[in-house]
């Protein structure tokens, strides 16, 4: 999407496939998006991008001619000069002064985004391989949100989706029109929240909080990924921003809240083996299987198989120490905060009697939120 | 000391190579370990290529078929690691080592046996690293920057392997530093004056200063990774009162320069080529000088735009901004200074002045693109996207790679005596143009889109643009065979070129006959 000869050409050539084809999508450049940041971000753009075209016509106009018109096989005599001290203070000052004109505009935007004004609206994002944490800060809200793309369409075995690779089970929802604060960490490594339409992309740092904000002036459903790598899932967590009026806000938050009430109710009754395994096969199929495997085969060696290991087949103490902890030095998680109470039990009960790991016992999800506060 | 008193026959055996395998390896001739370094990078860009195909060929669609997620990052990281430390950076040292002792009127290297030494410890470093690929954990997986935690606490253990052959790599490159600034500056023919110096001296004397100064910082940066993984320190790690972010600023510290490391000698071979196939004497070269000596100072300050987006305070950002798009002025000067060369000139187009003029052309499309990446609130919808991508490949492929084909098609026949066939040297040219544009140009399209990099899968709207760029990979892969078939062809069967090969260039290395004698410049040369 750059200046000059051949991309004009490329522009052309882009056009014309436009006309020619109906379902392909060619996008070519950043979308100006929803938010009045974004649309600052997307004139800066455009702004810089014209004056690099208008540079490289100038620049290669004046090379191609000399190309075409100074041949030797045209009979071109070459001149002999090779210096010219004004000529160099010229070329030197013009693009500086351009850079100013540059430079103007970019640190306006640049101020803007680093507006310190409070907020309405506050929301921890935490990065997790792979997938995103969001917490309501003041609401008491908290919720993963994961790639919902089942692996069928990621394999090939079934068509894609519209919206393949960009869905999650739980998107982060916003009310419009109210500056949102978003403080985003990581609890692994280094992860990039980023969502083009609202023009934010920040780090995800483990040990450190970052900030940025937004304001969505309309409802509407906005799409992003985790934009820096973090292992093998990274192109798998993806995020999704619902903005929500204010009163469908009140009332999804509400609604939240409620569940959460119902969950802390969940964790204190006594469940049966059929009730755990039931619940349990989800959260395995969420939390686990990309790694594990859905039939508990794993992916060797990195990714051990559970199907009648020494860990899901052994004392139930070691079995839930390292769902909690996870194993350092490999790639398991520490699930102790990742997962409820509910569905750590209802994991660790599927894992020792799926696949005919038939331990038949079982553990409740009151025990294993003891085991958290505990330590 | 007996040899001074032996006879002259005697010593008259030691000016021929040694013969068989003996040759190589102990050699101490610049010549031949020029060669060697330029035979090892072009082993190194087609290992790097192979993997490139494998990240174009995943990429050809939607979905996951031809390899895993985990493989796919090993293939990105050493693709990236081979590339820039193997393919491009020996190269650029082969070509110092064969022309900088011929274009200053130089017997030798300063240093020879440390010459030797620096072209073979290389070969191990990257049997190292390559050896990663098939041990039980993988290679390493964290991508070419090695950001940590992820290349620390959450790496394969193969990672330490990496570190090794990073620290042999560096050592390396810093012996082959010295020995350019060591040579450039004592072994000048008297009359050649550091402003009579051809281009490419110039540009590889300051990537040599470039190289001693932050070499150092990239083992620094592998051993304090070594620390934490092994000895129990936490440079890296919040939880032990670090700083994962530290990490980022040493890397970009030796980052950034590394990048004109890569440019200024192509920037050289460019600045030698211009002139004679415009019948013209280079445009400005006291500028070109500066110049190259500003964007190297320039390359000092402005590391941290790789990171504007890991939360900088505002005056950061608008440092580092500012700085970068400082680094347009003396570049746009090069620019210029080349087309004013071509300007009025005469002007033929054989294969090294069609990569030449390539090279401005396209590297100056990466300069804007680099401009456009400048702009600090911009950037944070360019970061790490396949517009980076496309960026920086704009400047590596068109810009080092055109700029390491320009001269090997420019000095070739000085080297083994014989011309290479024009006709498939155009051929090559133009594949390599066409592959390389249809590869990486669709890249800037799909990143300002919103296509992350480094992502081996990826959503629907975007599968056009990649499968065109994966095309265009191809062709431009295969046709790097065609450029072995060229050279080989030249080298076995070319017919005999003249001393001065070209239309009348200017240099030492023209003075002498075509093949280069083994030895040359054992009396030092008068200059115009």
């Amino acid at each position: 999407m750059l200046s000059k000869a051949i991309p004009c050409r490329l522009w052309i050539g882009v056009l014309l496939f436009l006309s020619l084809t109906v379902r392909a999508d060619w996008e070519v450049n950043m979308t100006p998006g929803v938010t009045e940041v974004s649309q600052q971000v997307y004139d800066l753009h455009m702004i810089i991008f014209w004056i690099c075209v208008i540079i490289g016509v100038v620049v290669f106009g004046i090379m191609f001619w000399s190309i075409i018109a100074h041949r030797k096989s045209l009979g071109a005599k070459p001149a002999t000069f090779h210096e010219s001290t004004t000529v160099e203070i010229i070329w030197t000052a013009i693009p500086f002064a351009i850079l100013i004109g540059m430079a103007i505009p970019a640190t306006s935007a640049l101020i803007n985004i680093y507006d310190p004004s409070e907020s309405d609206l506050d929301i921890k994002v935490t990065g997790y391989q792979w997938k995103w944490h969001y917490d309501y800060i003041e609401e008491g809200v908290g919720f993963f949100s994961n790639l919902s793309t089942p692996s069928d369409e990621i394999y090939n075995r079934r068509d894609k989706n519209e919206h393949y690779l960009l869905e999650v089970d739980e998107p982060l929802v916003v009310p419009i029109n109210k500056k949102v604060r978003f403080l985003v960490t990581a609890n692994d490594v280094i992860h990039s929240w980023w969502v083009p339409e609202i023009a934010v992309k920040k780090d995800a740092i483990p040990g450190f909080v970052n900030e940025a904000w937004t304001i969505i002036p309309e409802p509407g459903i906005y799409r992003g990924q985790c934009a820096e790598l973090c292992g093998k899932d990274h192109g798998f967590m993806p995020i999704v921003v619902e903005a929500k009026t204010q009163e469908d806000y009140d009332a999804w938050i509400a609604q939240r809240q409620e569940a959460a009430a119902k969950e802390r109710e969940l964790r204190d009754k006594v469940w049966t083996l059929e009730g755990l395994m039931a619940r349990g096969e989800k959260v395995y199929a969420t939390n686990c299987a990309a790694c594990h495997n859905a039939d508990g085969s794993g992916i060797p060696p990195a990714f051990p198989a559970l199907k009648g290991s020494a860990i899901a087949t052994g004392p139930i103490q070691n079995h839930i120490d390292i769902v909690l902890n996870g194993k350092p030095g490999t790639y398991m998680a520490a699930f102790r905060s990742q997962l409820s109470p509910v569905e750590l039990a209802a994991v660790i009960t599927y894992e020792r009697n799926a696949w005919g790991n038939n331990k038949g016992d079982m553990i409740q999800p009151v025990d294993i939120a003891n085991m958290q506060t505990a330590e | 000391m007996s040899a001074v008193l032996e006879s002259h026959d005697h010593s008259h055996d030691h000016h021929g190579p040694a013969k068989g395998w003996r040759r190589w390896v102990y050699t101490t001739n610049h010549k031949d370990i020029g060669t060697l370094y330029l035979w090892f990078s072009f082993i190194m860009f087609l290992t790097g290529g192979c993997m490139a195909l494998v990240i174009r060929a995943e990429l050809f669609e939607p979905g996951l078929q031809i390899v895993e997620p985990e493989f796919f990052n090993q293939m990105t990281t050493m693709h990236g690691l081979i590339m820039v430390f193997g393919a491009v950076m020996p190269a650029f040292v082969g070509l110092a080592n064969w022309l900088i002792p011929m274009m200053i009127g130089a017997p030798d290297m300063a240093l020879p046996r440390m010459n030797n030494l620096s072209f073979w410890i290389l070969p191990f470093a990257f049997a190292l690293l390559l050896s990663t690929l098939f041990m039980e954990e993988g290679a390493p997986n964290f991508g070419w920057t090695f950001y940590a935690p992820l290349s620390t606490t959450y790496a394969p253990s193969t990672v330490t392997y990496f570190i090794f052959g990073v620290h042999i790599m560096g050592a390396s490159s810093i012996m082959g530093a010295i020995n350019i600034i060591a040579t450039i500056l004592n072994l000048r023919t008297p009359q050649m004056t550091l402003m009579k110096m051809p281009l490419f001296v110039w540009t590889w004397l300051i990537t040599a200063y470039l190289l001693i100064a932050v070499m150092p910082v990239l083992a620094g940066v592998v051993t304090m990774m070594l620390m934490d993984i092994h000895f129990g320190t936490s440079f890296f790690s919040a939880a032990g009162g670090g700083d994962p972010v530290l990490f980022q600023h040493v890397f970009w510290f030796f980052g950034h320069p590394e990048v004109y490391i890569m440019i200024l000698p192509a920037f050289g071979i460019v600045s030698q080529i211009i002139p004679t196939f415009s019948r013209k004497k280079l445009f400005g070269y006291t500028s070109m000088v500066y110049a190259t000596s500003s964007i190297a100072f320039l390359s000092f300050i402005v590391w941290a735009h790789h990171m504007f987006t890991v939360g900088m305070p505002l005056a950061g950002e608008l440092f580092f901004m500012y700085a970068t798009m400082l680094i347009a002025v003396p570049t746009g000067v090069k620019v210029f200074n080349w087309v004013a060369t071509m300007f009025k000139g005469a002007l033929t187009f054989e294969t090294p002045m069609l990569y030449a003029v390539a090279f401005v052309v396209l590297f100056t499309i990466g300069g804007f693109s680099g401009l456009m990446l400048a702009i600090a609130p911009v950037d944070f919808q360019y970061h790490d996207t396949y517009f980076v991508v496309a960026h920086f490949h704009y400047v590596l492929v068109p810009g080092a790679i055109f700029g390491i084909f320009a001269g090997v098609y420019y000095w070739l026949p000085k080297w083994c005596g014989n011309m290479y066939d024009e006709k498939l040297g155009k051929l090559h040219f133009w594949l390599s143009f066409v592959g390389m544009n249809m590869t990486f140009f669709p890249m800037h399209f799909v990143g300002l889109a919103g296509m992350p990099r480094r992502i081996p899968d990826y959503a629907l709207q975007f599968a056009d643009f990649n499968q065109i760029a994966s095309v265009g990979a191809f062709i431009f892969g295969t046709t790097q065979l065609l450029f072995l078939f060229i050279v080989i062809k030249t080298i076995v069967s070319g017919k005999k070129a003249t001393a001065e090969v070209w239309d009348n260039p200017e240099g030492l290395e023209w003075t002498i006959p075509s093949p280069a004698p083994y030895h040359t410049f054992s009396t030092p040369p008068d200059v115009k």
